[in-house]
């Protein structure tokens, strides 16, 4: 039932006479809700700590500023493109990335993140360097062009909630109780004939992809884009979502990342550098008390209250 | 190459790397006796170099008490890291002691940032440079200009470095790290509270960082985001040297600065001094991965 | 659930489908009456903060003082401010929500070139005119790119043609250039290049340096090794900074020569003693009271400096803070000549503008020149014992 409230909320909001000033804000949240879902399967279900999402959030942007605006390709197909490009890309690293644990495995993302963002600054011929790359097009269904915020509020959207189907879908089929037997006991689960690497990558280029999606889509939505957006600093922001929004819950994801940026975009806005000291305490807090997550935490304790009740009402 | 860009790069990389040891040995430190890494690390020298311009140039504090005061605080902000970030988290997983050491490297950040604010702004720029130790006057070797900050860098590394070894070994302190560090259980069996050493590491990691900050800021200038690279860079030393041998991570960083200094001398075409993070970026990846089955198996029992 | 997801998946596609053009995209008319808001896009949290904070800072200084005093035309003012320097901000949808939702009538900014070249679509398809903080020429050439689109600080090709003068007359003519890697290192690279024959100037080495960079060596050695006389740096600080103190460490003996990107007290901090004996291109601000009295902008830039000491505190003005003076008073002047806020006649009062004294210069702007400024608009200055000295 929330749920649907949840969803009719959803498709009203860019309505004027709604709450259409927040439809800028909303895109964004879509757009970021992608990356952090990808991130909140990662984390949650391999438990390791990935560092690097702004590189592939870059890459898919680049790929499709790049496609599109130098070559001409046509931007759906450069979409397209540059999440098979990226997603490769996952899959060629994500082995050996795997390979590592805990704290390595999470500084090993972190370099990736940084290499990533250099090359963007320094291959200047491809990527047009510190300055980035202007007049990325609109995208556009034959003669319907997604120009305004209220139709691309609606475009991202649907792929949000596509992703976010997807990610559900993920977790209760066999990949998603294969994960979790990993994530409880590696050996135990290797012991059955789970090949962990396997799943962990698969898992890892899956996150990866959705980021590409949502950096292609953020592409044509502010058409001018540069190495800068796509900063460490970035992929914290969206640890700091997950861990908002729990690191192994997709609704959690919607959720966190549209506090981060309530917080960021309306509330912190003229409030310079603390925007950086409340993430900061953010994360420290909420990993000490709730380490699984805000947003599940609350939703356990929402859950227990409500057995509590159900119990009394027995009782009584 | 000629000679004189030989010394220069040599002597530049000598003191870049003389850097990223202290960090490097901050890091190893703090792991070798809790087990955990504190990317918070890089912090560190930046807010003990941003403590030294601020006591001398904002609060009139003479030089060398300043030094001394920057190295102080930034103990203390290492201390209460760890009372208020890290014990009471002692029993949660990597991801969350991870995250939570990311959230506090954040969080120093911020309000570095914002206890200067109003000076950032007046100056227009958040980039300080503390005065230099013995003035700027350069000095003349083979052809290569030195400045004297440089050697002012090399040799309080080394200086820490041997210090430290002694520390170790012939302390009672020390040798209770070590005891902490080689075994935990057994340690405490033989008295050694592991909260109290672990605040101590932290503490002196905090402090390692600090005295590199304070040196090298006046040659490099720092300013709030400057923790990032120098840490990444310390780490890559501490990679390199296994997080245990200090020795190795010493020779470790001081060898990975100086790579990078000649990586970006020779002309390659499109590589650019923009690429030297990236160098640190490639012998970490290649570190970690040549390692990963010993990483994997230390992981594994700890 | 996840059945309520797909119908509601289906409800959503439908909607989206429903060609709803004109209804939520929010652009209503301005009213005729009420407080006349103006968009401010600016850095003050990224690379351009130490221009974009004291940009700001001029903005509110006028805004005060035109409110205390009737405000524009008989209505008060509202400067809606936006960071666009911060992490995760998108010049471009604060563009559009500036226009779209906060309804202004004109938008002033932004601070840095990159982004400014990164707007002028957004601006244009908005029809809404745009004065940029920004210096480079392909803000506003070549001409036609946007007619809605003019900008303050001299264009780049002016502050090149002004040091080069000065260095053809010192006799230099073996140089190197050293330009960061951004849109304003990138522009001047370009002007550099293609004026050095008019003053008889030979380039022995082009380099281009990242600001973040902590070691100077190979590109000194590079310099010493071409044979130049003297470098000139284009950029903004601290690259500069750091460069001239290796510099001069290393070679003092090539001349310095910066471009108006370091026309602020924190390159003289940053650099030390290195400052010393640099010499730049630069607006008349920061020179204002060794300019000669008859010079027809001393007064309005004395004045204006007074003003914004007054409130901020002694030796914070530069140039910066007059490139946004400038832009809000001739902003002002355009919507009193229009006598309204319609975006339209604001544009074109704005391209009628004749012999304005600003900061920055006398503007005249017209249809083929959205700059506005010309020769003599910029002045050679030296750092001297920390202080900046009018060169005649």
């Amino acid at each position: 039932m929330p749920v649907a409230v949840l969803l009719l909320l959803l498709v009203l909001v860019p309505f004027d006479w709604f709450l259409g000033d927040y439809t800028a804000l909303m895109i964004l949240i879509g757009i970021h809700t992608m990356v952090t879902v990808g991130l909140c399967l990662v984390m949650g279900y391999t438990g390791q700590v990935c560092l690097g999402q702004a590189a592939f959030y870059g890459l898919g942007a680049y790929g499709s500023a790049i496609l599109a605006t130098t070559y001409h390709v046509n931007p759906w197909l450069a979409m397209a493109l540059a999440a098979v490009i990226t997603g490769a890309f996952a899959y060629v690293v994500g082995y050996p990335i795997f390979k590592l644990k805990g704290n390595y495995l999470a500084m090993a993302t972190l370099g990736l993140g940084l290499v990533v963002v250099i090359l963007f600054e320094q291959l200047d011929s491809l990527t047009n360097g510190v300055r980035g790359i202007t007049g990325i097009p609109r995208l556009s269904i034959g003669d319907f062009v997604f120009d305004s915020p209220f139709r691309r509020y609606f475009l991202v959207w649907v792929f949000c909630l596509a992703t976010l189907l997807l990610a559900q879908n993920m977790v209760r089929s066999r990949t998603g109780r294969a994960l979790k037997a990993i994530h409880g006991s590696e050996a135990a689960a290797e012991s059955i004939g789970i090949n962990a690497a396997q799943f962990k990558v698969k898992i890892f280029v899956l996150s990866a992809v959705f980021a590409s999606l949502a950096g292609s889509l953020y592409a044509h939505h502010v058409f001018y884009i540069s190495p800068g957006r796509f900063a460490f600093l970035f992929s914290v922001v969206i640890v700091v979502m997950a861990v908002i929004g729990g690191l192994a819950s997709i609704w959690g994801a919607i959720f966190g990342t549209a506090v981060v940026r309530l917080l960021s975009d309306k509330l912190l806005i003229e409030l310079g550098g603390w925007d950086m000291i409340i993430y900061g305490l953010i994360l420290v807090v909420v990993m000490i008390l709730v380490p699984q997550g805000l947003f599940v935490g609350l939703r356990d304790n929402y859950e227990r209250w409500r057995l509590k009740r159900a119990q009394r009402g027995a009782v009584a | 190459m000629s000679l004189d860009l030989f010394v220069q790069s040599f002597i530049s990389g000598l003191s870049q790397g003389s850097v990223y040891a202290l960090v490097g040995l901050g890091f190893t430190i703090v792991f070798t006796v809790t087990r955990i890494i504190n990317f918070a690390q890089g912090e560190f020298v930046m807010v003990g170099g941003m403590l030294s311009w601020a006591f001398f140039t904002l609060y009139g504090v003479p030089q060398v008490p300043a030094l001394i005061l920057a190295i102080l605080v930034a103990t203390i902000v290492g201390a209460v890291l760890y009372s208020l970030a890290i014990r009471p988290a002692r029993k949660a997983s990597v991801v969350s002691l991870i995250i939570i050491t990311i959230g506090a490297s954040i969080l120093i950040r911020g309000i570095v940032s914002e206890v200067w604010r109003g000076d950032f702004v007046r100056n227009g720029t958040d980039v300080v440079r503390p005065p230099y130790f013995t003035g700027e006057e350069p000095l003349h070797f083979l052809g290569a200009s030195i400045e004297p900050q440089r050697l002012w860098i090399v040799g309080t590394t080394l200086l820490v470095a041997i210090a430290l070894h002694f520390f170790f070994s012939y302390t009672m302190v020390g040798k209770a790290l070590k005891a902490c560090s080689v075994n935990r259980i057994g340690a405490t069996l033989a008295g050694i509270n592991p909260r109290t050493m672990a605040l101590i590491a932290f503490a002196m990691a905090a402090a390692l960082g600090a005295i590199g900050g304070i040196v090298v800021a006046p040659q490099n200038t720092t300013w709030v985001e400057a923790g990032l690279m120098l840490g990444l860079n310390g780490f890559v030393a501490a990679a390199i040297g296994g997080f245990r041998s200090q020795l190795v991570t010493v020779v470790g960083g001081i060898g990975l600065g100086v790579l990078e200094q000649f990586a970006i001398r020779v002309d390659w075409g499109p590589f650019s001094s923009g690429y030297a993070s990236a160098i640190a970026l490639v012998v970490l990846l290649v570190v970690l991965l040549a390692r990963s089955a010993k990483l994997a198996e230390e992981e594994r029992i700890s | 659930m996840r059945k309520w997801f797909c119908v509601l998946l289906a409800v959503f596609i439908l909607a989206a489908a429903i060609p709803l053009a004109g209804v939520g995209c929010g652009n209503g008319g301005e009213e005729e009456t009420g407080v006349i808001k103006i968009g401010a896009l600016l850095d003050n949290s990224g690379a351009n903060k130490p221009l974009g904070d004291p940009e700001k800072q001029t903005l509110e200084l006028l805004q005060e003082q035109f409110n205390a005093n009737g405000g524009i035309d008989g209505r008060q003012i509202e400067i809606v401010f936006r960071d666009y320097g911060k992490t995760g901000a998108d010049v471009v949808a604060l563009v559009n929500e500036l226009i779209e939702q906060q309804d202004v009538v004109a938008i002033i900014g932004t601070t840095g070139t990159t982004e400014s070249l990164a707007i002028i679509d957004a601006v244009d398809s908005a029809k809404t005119p745009n004065i940029s903080l920004a210096a480079d020429e392909r803000i506003t050439l070549p001409v036609g790119t946007s007619k809605w689109v003019f900008k303050t600080p001299q264009t780049t090709f002016m502050a090149v043609q002004q040091v080069y003068a000065y260095i053809e007359d010192q006799g230099i003519t073996d140089i190197a250039i050293m330009t960061d890697k951004l849109g304003f290192g990138a522009g001047g690279k370009k002007d550099l290049v293609d004026q050095a024959d008019d003053y008889g100037l030979d380039i022995k080495s082009q380099q281009e340096f990242n600001n973040d960079d902590s070691t100077w060596d190979s590109y000194i050695s590079n310099i010493k090794s071409s044979g130049a006389e003297a470098v000139v740096v284009w950029g903004t600080n601290p690259g500069p900074a750091n460069f001239a103190k290796a510099l001069k460490n290393q070679a003092p003996e090539i001349a310095y020569f910066g471009s108006h990107g370091i026309a602020n007290k924190s390159f003289i901090t940053l650099a030390g003693t290195a400052a010393n004996g640099v010499i730049f291109p630069s607006g008349k601000l920061i020179v204002a009271s060794q300019l000669p009295d008859s010079d027809e902008q001393k007064d309005v830039l004395l004045d204006f400096i007074a003003d914004y000491e007054a409130k901020y505190g002694a030796g914070t003005c530069n140039t910066f803070a007059g490139h946004a003076f400038d832009a809000l008073w001739m902003l002002k002047l355009a919507i009193e000549e229009a006598g309204s806020t319609d975006k339209a006649k604001v544009r074109s009062e704005l391209e009628k503008i004749e012999d304005f004294a600003g900061t920055g210069g006398i503007f005249t702007m017209s249809k083929e020149d959205h700059c506005g400024l010309s020769e003599g608009c910029m002045v050679n200055v030296k750092i001297d014992n920390g202080q900046w000295v009018l060169l005649t």
